[in-house]
């Protein structure tokens, strides 16, 4: 039966999958932009997963993090680099700053670790706004290249799609190794009882500076992503706001869940677009929306989906047998 | 001098905030992303009772602070932290940042997306105290929040229901076994922080005029000063707000006005890092 349901969700992901290839074809320009960023920002939601999700850290960081990656990227190319090269290295900082983030974690917990994070995010974003040689201040940096493959170009917007599309997929493997792996357990034992974790010779210390990091990686990827997406970044798009944006990606996704984060953004990303009729109100029917949730749901979205099934066949045991024996036959 | 007088009357409407973000952490593990919006949203109230209902101010203030006492102290705990708190801090957490990004939207579509001048309870002079020029509101701010936090402390430690709340604070579970009525004591709370909120919004208003975001930076520091002050030491939080105060107008005035917001961050961040109970706390220990 497990097999069964293994395979299940092997087809569900392959349609999913076909879908987002699909998605785009014959869209104008903005809804293909649109669903671009819903990517990237599934890839932020995803590290962050890693970190609050299974972990159990709070960061309220993230967007600094996709700052990071974005200027360093922006930097870069705008020196001449190529993307692929510029990418890694911004990765990389943000590790390294990731990891170092982690120490407080290691000392505070809860809410001072939600307020250390937030200092952070608003440092950095004080930083990009008031060192002007480097990052351009208010103004931002504009006419960043987008990445050339041979004759692959990304130019189109439909080609940027499918590039950021196979970086997600790549990411999305990455991310579910990392779950599968004994680190993704250790992170859950941390995140379930860090006590009982450390005497069964987990080392927390680690596997909790690990969990930024890693965390931190993605936001800069994600970051990385934007600046050729966007062409044009300015600190004001990584602010606080932005952090609690991907923090509620992940919470109304469905925090822990490995789907939670694609579920989470895709929410944040494309209801405004659905909630245009109702103009200016949209903020406020969403955050309405996530409190109600959250009295209701904790787990979130994919936590609400299992909670119907076992609504709808609360004998899913028995279910499953008859599929079994339907397929035998 | 000059300075140093303005920053303690701006920290002591900080200290006011972060007291009711203090009793509230107390009293119910609760932190309250959305304190910020607290303050904002009790001037907005006043200001539609002076221009929907012609209210004189005095009957606005009063009706602010009654309608603040109910949607933030009581619907607050009733609809939002009762139901969600046992689903662990974190959840909270987040929840009240929403009810922060609900609070703030709505009052920018329903009212207005401008600042709004908001009338003050004195006029308009200044003063000269030891040689420094001080406008007469600094003076009446620093007076009143001082006298507020004065009260509160004698109602805390000298009446019979403020050392029930103390109790509750410190050990529901004994608090309980004593004949406490732990959730009137909580609920108390809450009410208090409310109107701590709706206070400090009259105090502030007039110096920054009314606008959806003021609660933003108003929040922000006074978990800072919470913190620094001391999480669960009311005194904590009084020296933290007026720390904060003071320090940001002298960088202000003296070092940088750039990185002006920096300096309590960098403060927060070192405070929690070396003495994560604060300079006046008491550490709560270790839990498993």
């Amino acid at each position: 039966m497990t097999l069964n349901r293994s395979l299940l969700t092997k087809i569900a992901i392959a349609v999913l999958l076909l879908a987002a290839i699909v998605a785009p074809i014959g869209q104008g320009n903005y809804i293909t932009y649109v669903l671009t960023s819903w990517l990237v920002f599934s890839i932020a939601a995803m590290g962050l997963n890693l970190t609050l999700g299974y972990a159990g850290q709070i960061s309220l960081a993230q967007a600094s993090f996709m700052a990071i990656g974005a200027y360093t990227t922006a930097l870069l190319t705008l020196a001449g680099w190529h993307w692929v090269l510029a990418m890694p290295l911004g990765l990389i900082l943000c590790f390294g700053v990731g990891l170092l983030l982690g120490y407080p974690a290691l000392r505070v917990k809860g809410h001072l670790l939600a307020f250390v994070t937030l200092a952070f995010n608003t440092l950095v974003f004080l930083v990009l706004r008031n060192e002007e040689w480097l990052t351009g201040g208010t103004f931002g940096l504009v006419g960043m290249p987008r990445p050339d493959f041979f004759i692959f170009k990304t130019m189109k917007q439909l080609h940027f799609y499918y590039f950021t599309l196979g970086i997600t997929v790549f990411a999305s493997l990455a991310m579910w190794g990392i779950v599968r792996s004994p680190w993704g357990r250790a992170f859950k034992a941390l995140r379930e009882n860090p006590v009982r974790a450390e005497s069964l010779g987990v080392d927390t210390r680690r596997i909790t500076l690990l969990a930024f990091a890693i965390g931190s990686a993605y936001g800069g990827l994600a970051g990385a992503l934007i600046t050729p997406l966007v062409q044009f970044i300015e600190p004001g798009s990584f602010g606080l706001a932005h952090s609690l944006r991907i923090l509620l990606m992940v919470v109304v996704g469905g925090s822990g869940f490995f789907f939670g984060p694609f579920l989470g953004a895709g929410v944040v990303i494309l209801l405004p677009e659905v909630l245009r009729f109702t103009e200016g109100y949209y903020l406020i029917i969403y955050s309405a929306l996530v409190i109600v949730m959250l009295v209701f749901v904790p787990s979130g979205l994919i936590g609400l989906g299992g909670r119907l099934r076992e609504k709808l066949w609360p004998r899913q045991q028995v279910r499953g047998d008859l599929v079994e024996g339907a397929a035998q036959k | 001098m000059q300075v140093l007088l303005s920053g303690l009357a701006t920290g002591s409407i900080y200290a006011l905030v972060a007291i009711g973000f203090t009793l509230v952490w107390q009293a119910a593990q609760t932190v309250n992303f959305a304190q910020g919006e607290f303050v904002m949203l009790p001037a907005f109230f006043v200001l539609a009772g002076v221009s929907f209902f012609g209210l004189p101010l005095w009957a606005a203030l009063l009706l602010g602070l009654v309608a603040s006492i109910v949607v933030l102290g009581i619907l607050f705990k009733k609809l939002i932290v009762e139901p969600i708190l046992p689903h662990g801090g974190i959840t909270l957490i987040i929840a009240t940042m929403a009810l922060g990004i609900l609070l703030k939207e709505s009052v920018k579509e329903f009212y207005s997306a401008e600042a709004q001048p908001f009338a003050s309870l004195v006029q308009s002079a200044h003063v000269d105290v030891l040689g420094a020029v001080l406008s007469l509101q600094d003076l009446v701010n620093l007076a009143i929040s001082l006298t507020i936090v004065v009260l509160l402390t004698l109602f805390l430690n000298r009446t019979r229901t403020g050392r029930c709340m103390q109790a509750t604070a410190q050990n529901p579970a004994v608090a309980e076994i004593l004949g406490v009525n732990v959730k009137r004591m909580i609920l108390y709370t809450f009410i208090i922080n409310a109107a701590l909120a709706a206070l400090a919004s009259f105090l502030i208003t007039p110096i920054y005029l009314a606008k959806f975001s003021n609660g933003e930076t108003l929040g922000l520091i006074a978990f800072i000063a919470a913190i620094v002050g001391g999480f669960n030491q009311i005194r904590g939080a009084l020296v933290g707000g007026l720390l904060i105060g003071v320090l940001d107008n002298l960088t202000a005035a003296y070092v940088t006005a750039e990185y002006r917001a920096a300096l309590p961050l960098v403060l927060l961040i070192a405070i929690i890092l070396l003495r994560p109970q604060g300079i006046m706390g008491t550490s709560e220990g270790r839990t498993v």
